[in-house]
């Protein structure tokens, strides 16, 4: 079909990349920077999720609850979760898609999230080689960097 | 002698020798009195449940001189007996940390000092 504008096409192919380019960078926006207490506090028993992994109120709803911090104790001293805070909320998502907060403040049930994971069956999370929604690095071998690059993925069996 | 200078390390965040055996040391005079510091009673401690789902064991392993995997994320924990990993009980404002930690998930309370030199006893004596 003709289109009566064919630059309109271009531009729409190069607005489709730049927002794919943004979508990278909003999911895998990278631990770089991170103060040493996230490092410390943070990947001790979870690899360290990227701050634009989710949005500011997801993220002030984990720091202040990190006593019971999905049935576990993740208690740290005020002036770490202050220094924490800071990073996380500097480089929360600011993009209405990531930024959505979820019901219990997790990443895994964030609309996004679960969009993006919807062609993963049930029966593959359960995979001993996999286990929880949690353990990014099943599938993402940069998931501990903050790259989540989908191109990277591969699913163990 | 030890007790005091760990604790005016605490307070002041000064450097100073904190090993396993001087942490050791340390919860042995916490524990005023009370026995603290039996290996086999440290053993049994970490092996068994509280009241609640979990044990040390849980994500440690039983013999935690290799490396333990988190019970919900399945994440690496390298070990935990100090022979097998020279991180572990080098700072007592760590030790203290974890401890506080994972026995509210474990007991639902804090450990006594004479449980923690219990256990830390058995981790030091696995060679």
């Amino acid at each position: 079909m003709k289109t009566p504008f064919p630059c309109w096409r271009t531009t729409g192919v190069a607005l489709a990349l730049l927002l794919c380019a943004g979508v990278t960078w909003a999911q895998g926006g990278g631990l770089k920077g991170a103060p040493a207490a996230f490092t410390a506090e943070c990947t001790s028993c979870h690899i360290g999720y990227a701050p634009a992994l989710t949005g500011e109120v997801n993220w002030r709803g984990i720091m202040a609850g990190l006593d019971k911090h999905f049935g576990v104790d993740a208690s740290i001293d005020d002036k770490a979760r202050q220094t924490i805070s800071a990073w996380l909320m500097a480089h929360a998502s600011k993009d209405s898609r990531y930024a959505k907060s979820s019901a219990d403040f997790r990443i895994s049930t964030s609309a996004w999230f679960v969009r993006q994971h919807d062609e993963v069956g049930s029966k593959v999370w359960k995979r001993a080689s996999i286990k929880s929604a949690a353990n990014c690095g099943a599938c993402h071998s940069g998931a501990a960097r903050g790259d989540f690059d989908e191109d990277s993925v591969k699913i163990p069996q | 002698m030890v007790h005091a200078c760990l604790l005016s390390g605490l307070a002041t965040g000064l450097a100073f020798a904190e090993t396993p055996a001087a942490l050791l040391a340390y919860y042995k005079t916490q524990a005023q009195g009370q026995a603290g510091g039996d290996a086999v009673r440290g053993q049994t401690f970490f092996n068994k449940t509280h009241g609640n789902e979990w044990k040390c064991a849980s994500c440690h392993g039983a013999v935690p001189t290799g490396k333990g995997e988190h019970a919900i994320t399945h994440k690496v924990i390298e070990p935990l007996a100090p022979a097998f990993n020279a991180q572990r009980f080098i700072d007592l404002a760590k030790s203290e940390k974890w401890f506080r930690r994972n026995c509210k998930d474990v007991l639902a309370r804090e450990c006594s000092a004479s449980e923690k030199a219990d256990v830390l006893a058995w981790l030091i004596s696995l060679k």
